[in-house]
């Protein structure tokens, strides 16, 4: 019921987002100045700075850069949509990768869950629908996320020429499709198994769903980062990092842990999973620890050879990053790596279930972040802030989510019966 | 001070678990047990304080993150200025990114060290030191749990017998 109030408020923000984005150059240029306006000087000094040295630098027209900001302004409800899309189907994707790894790895402790991960990746069906039909419109240039999709631009760009037989909204879409029926093959066929298992009299369902979860980790893992580099590298074409798929991928798996911890204590709150006991959440805080620096390394990997360098066409990203959205790129460092290192490092907090809760809603938000920050600069540039479009999309599929993830957890039994390790799991503890 | 215990062996890990369980229940005080190898849950089982080397290693690991940081400010910054990355500002948090994988490095090589010297002090365990352990076959495959005795040999006698000990021996020994 609340996941439906949520959505519907979500559309309701979605709505005026997409309402108030500026029609024509004329608008785009009176909300800039009124934006201006209203948050007082300092902004307006810095937001001139910043414009004044892109000017500069590209030997812009007082024209084009109307234009340009135009097309930022236009792309913010897009942005604001993709954004949220990519996150939470992120976060489907990411523990879909965990429990592939639990199946591969014959853990003993995990089966408990597996009904809570398998409800939580149901959400792939819809959200990567939703994910491609973005991917969709933009290549039929309803919007201008993805700048390389813009055969006027391609056609003055040297180097978009060049990774055109790549780069290309046909062999794009291609892959995207790819892709998605690969996840959501192999998590609807690993879930059939999983239930006939609990019917069956031997282990073959479930010595099979071994065999395809390694199999699928190794589609997976090259999948994910491809999907990286179309999905979010490219809305900045010129800019490349070779480590940017295992970026991409350590946000999605511990933002994924984050759900399976949070959804389990709130099922267990509701006197479900009376089976599953603090060891199980110790072991998942234990995760949303560990992949958190896992996180940070690879954040600081990326960041310290391109800052060290200084190699423009790669310190760019870092610039505007730094200049434009300097609040949110280091308050998101602090809240994916400061608090869950300081919140979770002592082995008691990991145990108590409310304070797991608090770091997870951290880590969420912060990788909810982590996205925006990888997409905005490249899309809306310096025009961003996180008002009504943004929070409704959040909100619309955080709505979503929610209300898929419980319909499918409430089809199957929340526990399996005939799982051979279900005995090791029950019996668990740390 | 010389003291009269009682040693009883076992040889099976769960059986031990269980006669350490029911010694707790009745109510004495395990002095010791040495095993060949460690059991799970066997520390929670004779009621054992938890270990407090986290707390010690979270210490070190700040003293290490210390050191690095001053190290790095006086020999890259105060003592011979570098132009690190093409970035001649000689100011330390300008080319904080530079140094913190030895920051990382510094922090992880304390804790870790330390953390074992720490452990190795603790239970008393140093270079010529005598082994502790009454019997080589704890280092083989026997179990040996030690009681000290006051006045209770036979009831204890009888206590640890129906624990499925193999062997129980009573011995003088010197106590740390």
């Amino acid at each position: 019921m609340g996941s439906i109030i949520l959505m519907v408020l979500g559309l309701l923000g979605m709505g005026y987002g997409f309402m108030s984005a500026p029609t024509t150059i004329e608008e785009a240029k009176e909300m800039v100045a009124s934006h201006d306006d209203g948050h007082g000087d300092s902004h307006a000094a810095e937001a001139s700075d910043s414009h004044g040295e892109e000017a500069g630098g590209h030997a812009m027209t007082e024209a084009e850069h109307d234009e340009h900001v135009f097309h930022q302004l236009a792309n913010k409800p897009w942005a604001a949509l993709y954004v949220a899309a990519f996150f939470f189907f992120m976060i489907a994707l990411g523990v879909l990768a965990f429990y592939a790894i639990q199946r591969a790895a014959q853990a003993g402790w995990s089966p408990l869950l597996f009904r809570v991960m398998e409800g939580i990746t149901s959400y792939l069906v819809p959200g990567g629908i939703i994910v491609f039909v973005i991917l969709v419109l933009s290549v039929m240039h309803m919007n201008h996320l993805f700048v390389w999709m813009d055969e006027t631009v391609v056609a003055k760009d040297a180097l978009l020429q060049g990774k055109a037989g790549y780069l290309n909204p046909t062999f794009f879409l291609i892959r995207a499709a790819i892709f998605l029926a690969g996840w959501i093959g192999y998590r609807e066929y690993s879930r059939k198994l999983s239930l006939a298992q609990d019917e069956s009299d031997d282990n073959s369902n479930f010595k099979l769903n071994f065999r395809i979860s390694a199999a699928f980790l190794v589609f997976y893992l090259i999948s994910e980062s491809i999907m990286s580099w179309d999905w979010i590298m490219s809305v900045d074409p010129h800019w490349f990092s070779t480590l940017f798929g295992w970026y991409i991928f350590a946000s999605m798996f511990v933002s994924g842990i984050t759900v399976i911890a949070m959804v389990t204590i709130y099922l267990k709150s509701k006197g479900y999973l009376e089976e599953v006991n603090d060891s199980h959440i110790h072991d998942l805080a234990k995760f949303m620890f560990g992949i958190s620096i896992f996180w940070t390394y690879l954040w600081f990997s990326q960041f310290m050879l391109i800052w060290y360098a200084n190699i423009p066409e790669e310190v760019t990203y870092y610039i505007t990053r730094i200049e434009d959205y300097n609040l949110p790129f280091f308050g998101m460092v602090a809240m994916n790596f400061l608090f869950p290192v300081l919140l979770l490092m002592n082995s008691d907090y990991k145990r108590l279930n409310w304070f797991v809760v608090m770091a997870g809603i951290v880590i969420l938000a912060g990788h909810y972040m982590d996205i925006f920050n990888a997409i905005m600069p490249s899309t809306v540039g310096d025009q961003w802030y996180i008002g009504i479009p943004e929070i409704g999309a959040i909100l619309f599929f955080a709505g979503l989510f929610i209300f898929w993830i419980f319909r499918a957890l409430a089809s199957a039994p929340l526990q399996p019966k005939r799982n051979p390790f279900i005995e090791e799991s029950r019996h668990f503890h740390y | 001070m010389a003291s009269k215990v009682i040693q009883a062996f076992y040889n099976d890990d769960d059986v031990l678990m269980h006669a350490v369980k029911k010694v707790k229940a009745a109510k004495h005080h395990i002095e010791e047990v040495y095993c060949p190898f460690p059991v799970h849950g066997l520390d929670k089982a004779m009621g054992l304080e938890p270990t407090r080397i986290a707390i010690t290693s979270f210490m070190y690991g700040c003293v290490g993150l210390t050191v690095a940081i001053v190290m790095m400010n006086f020999i890259m910054i105060e003592d011979w200025p570098q132009d690190i990355g093409g970035k001649p500002s000689f100011s330390y948090i300008e080319n904080m990114p530079a140094f913190v994988p030895i920051m990382f490095e510094l922090t992880v090589f304390f804790a870790a060290h330390l953390m074992v010297i720490t452990f190795y002090m603790r239970s008393r365990l140093w270079p010529f030191k005598e082994a502790e352990n009454p019997d080589v076959r704890t280092t083989d495959d026997h179990f040996l749990m030690e009681i000290e005795i006051h006045d209770n040999e036979a009831e204890l006698m009888s206590l640890l017998s129906d624990t499925g000990a193999v062997e129980i021996n009573v011995s003088e020994k010197d106590l740390h």
